[in-house]
Formats: C-alpha cells, structure tokens, sequence
C-alpha cells in the first residue's frame, strides 16, 4: 500500500508538533523543568523519522514495518510513565513525597517490565503483532488509570497552575482516545484498515499539539480554579 | 473479548471527562479578556454575554481574519466541544431542562472564547496594517 498525501500530512503535522514542543519548551526555559516530558517528545519525533524511513523502505504492510511501529510505541509508552511520575512530583511538590513518588515509579517500571516478559514468555512461539496491540493496548489503559488518578489528586488539593492542569488534561486525552482505538480494534478487526487506520496518527498529533499550545500561550504564573473544569448541571 | 470491551467504555467514558476538563481549560481563560468595542461592533454583540448559537457566525468571522496561526488547534478543539454540546442541547431539551441549561452556557462559553479569538486577529490585522502603511511612507 502506497502513502497518499494524507499520511504525508499527518506525519508533517505530528512532526511539526513535536518539535515544537522541544523548541518551545527551551524558548521558554522548561527544558529542565519537565525533563521527562522534553525527552519522551524528543524520542518520539526520533521514531516518527524512524517510521517514515520504515515506512518507505519496506511499505506499511511489511513485518518491519509493523514491528517497529508496535514495539516503539511500547518503549515510547513506558517511558511516558515517567512524565507521568513528574507531573505526580509537581502536584505533590509541597508535600514532599518525591521520595515515595521515585519508589512507585520505579516500581511500577519494573512491574511492567515482568508483566510484559511474563506475556512474552508465554507468547515466545508466535510472537504477532496481535500480541503487540494486546500489550500496547494495556499499556495505555494503566496509563489512563494512572492520569485519571493524578486529575482526582489535582482536584481534591486544588491545584491552580494552568500549566500543569492543560498538560495534565491533554496527556488523559491522549491516553484513553488510545486505549479506546486499540480495544476497538480488538472489537472489530475488520475496521483496522478503514476507520482506524487513522486514529492512532490523529491521536498522535494530538499530544505533542496540545503540549506546544500550552509552551507556547500559557505563562507559567497563570492560576485556574479547578471548580470551573468540573462539568456540572446547575 | 470481554477486557477488550470494558476497556473501550471505560477509555471511552474518561477520554470524554478529560476532553470536556481541557476545553474548559482553555475556555476559562479567555474568560478573563474583556471584548474590545472593535469586535463588539464588527460581530455585532450588544449584551455582556454572547448568544450561543452566534459560535458558527464567529467561527466564519476568524476564517475571513488573518491571524498567526497558532490559535488554530485550540479553535478546533473548542470547535469539537461546541459539536458536542451542540448535540447534548438537542437532545436534552425534551427530557432534561437543568443539563440543557448546562449545555448552553457552555455554547455560549465557546462563543465567548471565538470572540475574543476574533478580538485577537483583529488586533493583529491592524498591526500588520499599521507596518505596511508605515514601512510605505
């Protein structure tokens, strides 16, 4: 299968994105501040180039191609983990329990990483790309757990840094729109070369445009009430 | 199968939690931004708050404004909540008067918010203006 001009421009957008975020983050000097962050995204635009050579070089049906795709966005998974574990360290930051925060993270890295052999281990014989959505899809759902429950810690200490709230939101957007893709396509395989052929790439766009818009428009003094995010019908 | 399912309803129910969280994120804070008389008198507002369904008017506005470009994916986002809530509208109105409300104080949130995006580009505009006028002097 050949790239039409719409692959083109979702991998230039997505692209775009991410280094923008990187640029945007050292324009702003928040390179450090978020490290993890600026890392994961710098990686993630090292793969996008890495996808495209694949992409070109062996088609989007080939094995290479599947496997680097699948394995990468694993990798690229857990690692954005740790940016989770540093978005949990600035919401907590006054309670000094980083400590305890570097535990849980490094535990829970760990505790993927059995988990993950444990499978592999078990599915050694037929290693497919089946099994690559299976684990990608698990990924995202701890993922989405892990956020939802950092937003209820946001929430109850009344966190007010729209920095860190917008950052905070985009990456649960980010996390369940992709946990739903992949159950969807074990739902139903037969929409994996229509429909869903573009929500992974559209989600992708998704973080990296979130996080720029939020380096680029939103200072890092301005507050928000949490009260005002809570959707309720009066 | 079943993992698969719950998954994707329980993704699907929290991936709409947080959308909602994050476009009243960015609504929040054009909240702050009083409308300038200019784009008072260009949009045609009269009241303090603007209508709800004058967001696709506004929208069409931004589209013939020149601007930077770097409120396109904020726009769109919101563009996407104001759909969203566009639909709870309708669908509400029969059955839930207090959830219809919500929804259309959110509309006119996102109104708000492409006014003072068009407010933005106006002032842009005038600027770009202001330096061709001068830079042809």
């Amino acid at each position: 299968m050949d790239l039409g001009p719409i692959d083109y421009l979702l991998w230039l957008i997505g692209f775009s994105a991410e280094v923008a975020v990187v640029v945007c983050s050292i324009k702003r000097r928040n390179f450090l501040r978020y490290l993890p962050l600026n890392l994961y995204v710098g990686f993630t635009a090292l793969v996008s180039v890495g996808e495209f050579y694949c992409l070109h070089k062996f088609g989007f049906a080939s094995a290479e191609y599947n496997y680097f795709y699948y394995y990468s966005d694993s990798l690229l998974t857990i690692l954005l983990f740790f940016v989770i574990m540093q978005f949990y360290q600035h919401v907590f930051s006054e309670m000094h329990v980083s400590k305890y925060i570097n535990a849980l993270a490094i535990f829970l890295l760990f505790g993927t990483a059995a988990f993950s052999y444990m499978v592999i281990a078990q599915h050694k014989d037929h290693l497919t790309t089946r099994f690559a959505v299976d684990l990608s899809r698990n990924l995202y759902f701890v993922g989405v757990i892990l956020t939802y429950v950092l937003w209820g810690a946001v929430l109850k200490l009344r966190e007010t840094r729209t920095h860190l709230i917008q950052l905070v939101l985009a990456l649960g957007v980010f996390f369940s729109a992709s946990a739903a893709t992949y159950a969807l396509r074990n739902l139903f395989p037969g929409l994996e070369l229509s429909v869903l052929k573009w929500m992974p790439p559209v989600v992708a766009i998704w973080l990296p445009a979130a996080w720029a818009f939020t380096f680029m428009k939103v200072s890092e003094g301005e507050r928000l009430e949490t009260t005002q995010l809570l959707a309720r019908a009066r | 199968m079943i993992i698969a399912a719950l998954i994707f309803v329980i993704s699907l129910a929290l991936l709409l939690q947080f959308f909602v969280s994050y476009c009243r994120s960015v609504i929040a804070a054009s909240r702050k931004s009083e409308l300038s008389e200019r784009v008072r008198e260009v949009a045609g507002i009269h009241d303090q708050t603007v209508r709800g369904e004058e967001f696709t008017r506004l929208i069409q506005l931004l589209h013939l404004c020149p601007g930077r470009g770097d409120d396109t994916g904020e726009l769109r986002a919101v563009g996407v909540y104001y759909a969203l809530l566009d639909a709870m509208n309708k669908a509400f109105r029969p059955m839930s008067l207090a959830v219809a409300r919500w929804a259309e104080a959110e509309r006119e949130s996102c109104s708000y918010f492409a006014a003072v995006a068009l407010d933005r580009r106006i002032s842009y505009s005038r600027e770009l203006l202001a330096q061709q006028i001068s830079g042809s002097l």
